[in-house]
């Protein structure tokens, strides 16, 4: 079983959203950078599992970015997953990602791609059902179970207003959320171990980018709570009803 | 050259996001001068002629059952195989589920820019700028689309249906659908819920309400507003709610008329994942609960007393 798991450095949650050069660029001051958490907590951490249960299990993991991402790759090494592969380019845009994902995937051939259902910058969710599309390979997006039988795959996904549960031979790709694993923490033998394990980088290929990032802006501020005492909860009904013409 | 709208549809009926997808693709279609046309896939029983009162011109339809269900490579196929044979060159999705499992695999087969989680419609003035959700929720970002066809998957609950007068032309399309690789073991919908993305309110419970054995109250709340329920994350982590409740930065985004938070203290991963609401209520004992600065109007009082107060008093308004 082969397994890739693609990894994006995201800012941390908590991380202050500001712009610089005009708003055309993140400010990164200050940012602390962290594995994507449905890269780490979901798809990673359930392809450790199945090689936990099949230790002839291969776990790749790549991204796509510069020298920067390297800690975070090495993080999600610690935590597991035998080789890491960057792509050594700016992630530009989505399409120009999963392409350079699809060209290693169609070298190395896969029996499952997993991916996080959105990376938390871009909110994109578009990764896994691009190189699904770039490699012929069946998709299931949202997925919230995994679980394998031989070389059949069956998953339980999030559709709208329910779930389903699907059953697939392989190769799949499948985007990762919430229900697959539960988050674990890196130990002091993972982080030794990942000092070790080869961290491949390799040139992109020749790809154009088909979008590009014009400039940001943040939300407008609101305008400020209005409080209503407790005594009063009328006055909040009232309010909901014909102020915000909400109920 | 057309704007191509994907309408989704479940056991026969249009989804509501697809009323606003084809309100965005007519507005857009009559910015760019061109029509607005409808993808419909599968059989209906909705009168799809209707979708005219939206701005569509023509709605086309593969008729064949195998698509009466979501298979990510068959609708790619059948969906990039219209967009071709149409001629469109504007392609239009809800970022909903359905959405989020075939738009970008559109969007690579026609090689196509794609824009997801869009909020208002594009600028065209120059170039072709889509504005969309960055940093869930907590930013904007303008995008340019540089490839001939576009690709846009549109926030569900950002744009207003709009129905006027009119009847589209329905017509059939002929494409070859092929066979699915993914068989579909069980279908469990959630039945007499209001699905959580795409209700017009929502009520959610936090820590505040100390165990799965007090949501009662929250319960009647939401089913005196015909109300979906969610939960912060430690809620569902310890298993009081299910996990598909779990709203925020790291569960599922919402954008409700109304969002009730009931006992949260509105962490900033939280708020990452309702902060598109149009209205948001706070109820927290806490008068510095973080969840205030983002709230419209908030109750600074306990929830236990203050929630069946206010079911009574919508009961009450409503002359129940
Ligand atoms: C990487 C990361 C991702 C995360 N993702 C998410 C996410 O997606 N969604 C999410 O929700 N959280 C997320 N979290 C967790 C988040 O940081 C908070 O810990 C969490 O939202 C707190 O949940 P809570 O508000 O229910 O609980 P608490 O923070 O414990 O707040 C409980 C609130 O209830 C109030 N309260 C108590 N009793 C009463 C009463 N009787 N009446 C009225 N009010 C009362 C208290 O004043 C308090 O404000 C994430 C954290 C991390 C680190």
């Amino acid at each position: 079983m082969k397994i890739l798991v693609c990894i994006s450095k995201t800012p941390d949650t908590t991380a202050r959203i500001a712009f610089t050069d005009n708003n055309t660029q993140f400010d990164e001051n200050g940012v602390q950078w962290i594995i994507n958490p449905y890269d780490e907590w979901y798809s990673l951490v359930r392809a450790i599992e199945l090689k936990e249960k099949d230790p002839a299990t291969v776990i790749h993991l790549i991204t796509v970015g510069g020298p920067d991402c390297d800690p975070v790759i090495r993080k999600a090494l610690a935590l597991g997953g035998d080789e890491a592969i960057r792509v050594n380019a700016p992630a530009k845009d989505s399409y120009y990602v999963a392409a350079q994902i699809a060209e290693i995937a169609r070298q190395e051939k896969y029996d499952i791609i997993f991916t996080g259902k959105e990376a938390i910058d871009f909110n994109g969710s578009a990764i896994g059902g691009m190189v699904a599309e770039l490699t012929d390979t069946p998709y299931i997006s949202l997925a919230t179970k995994f679980e394998l039988t031989g070389n059949t795959a069956l998953i339980s996904r999030e559709i709208e207003g329910g779930e389903e549960t699907d059953e697939v031979a392989l190769p799949v790709v499948v985007s990762c959320q919430k229900g697959m694993a539960e988050q674990r923490i890196p130990n002091m033998r993972g982080i030794m171990a990942a000092r070790t394990k080869p961290l491949k980088v390799v040139e992109p290929a020749a790809i154009d980018a088909l979008t590009s990032i014009l400039s940001f802006e943040l939300p407008p501020a609101k305008a400020g709570v209005k409080l209503v005492s407790p005594d009063n909860v009328a006055e909040l009904v009232r309010l909901l009803h014909e102020e915000a013409k909400a109920i | 050259m057309s704007v191509l709208i994907f309408i989704d549809q479940s056991e026969g009926h249009i989804k509501k996001a697809s009323y606003e997808v084809a309100t965005y693709g007519a507005k857009l279609a009559a910015q760019l001068g061109t029509t607005a046309e409808a993808l419909v896939l599968g059989t209906v029983t909705d009168n799809l002629a209707d979708l005219g009162k939206y701005g569509i011109k023509i709605v086309h339809q593969v008729a064949n059952e195998t698509l009466n269900h979501l298979d990510a490579q068959l609708f790619t196929n059948v969906i990039a195989e219209s967009v071709k044979q149409l001629g469109a060159t504007v392609v239009i999705f809800s970022h909903t589920q359905t959405g989020k499992a075939i738009s970008a695999n559109v969007a690579a087969r026609l090689q196509a820019g794609i824009v997801t989680g869009a909020s208002a419609l594009p600028d065209t003035s120059n170039g072709f700028v889509v504005k969309k959700t960055v940093f869930s929720g907590k930013a904007f970002a303008n995008i340019a689309i540089h490839s001939a066809i576009k690709v846009i998957s549109l926030n569900p609950n950002s744009f207003h249906t709009l129905a006027g007068d009119g009847l589209a032309e329905v017509s059939s399309l002929a494409i070859a659908v092929g066979n699915p690789k993914v068989k579909i073991n069980s279908v469990d919908k959630i039945i007499g819920e209001v699905p959580l993305t795409e209700a017009d309110i929502v009520v959610s419970g936090g820590r505040g309400l100390k165990g799965p054995e007090n949501w009662g109250i929250l319960l009647d709340l939401a089913k005196e507003l015909h109300a979906a329920t969610a939960c912060s994350r430690p809620v569902a982590d310890a298993n009081w709610r299910p996990h598909h409740e779990h709203v925020g930065q790291t569960g599922v985004q919402i954008a409700p008329n109304l969002y009730i938070a009931l006992g949260i203290s509105g962490a900033i991963q939280h708020l990452a994942g309702v902060n598109r609401s149009k209205v948001i209520v706070v109820i927290n004992k806490d008068p510095e609960a973080p969840f205030f600065k983002a709230a419209d109007y908030g109750i600074v009082g306990d929830l236990f007393e203050v929630v069946p107060k206010l079911t009574e008093e919508i009961k009450k308004m409503r002359g129940e």
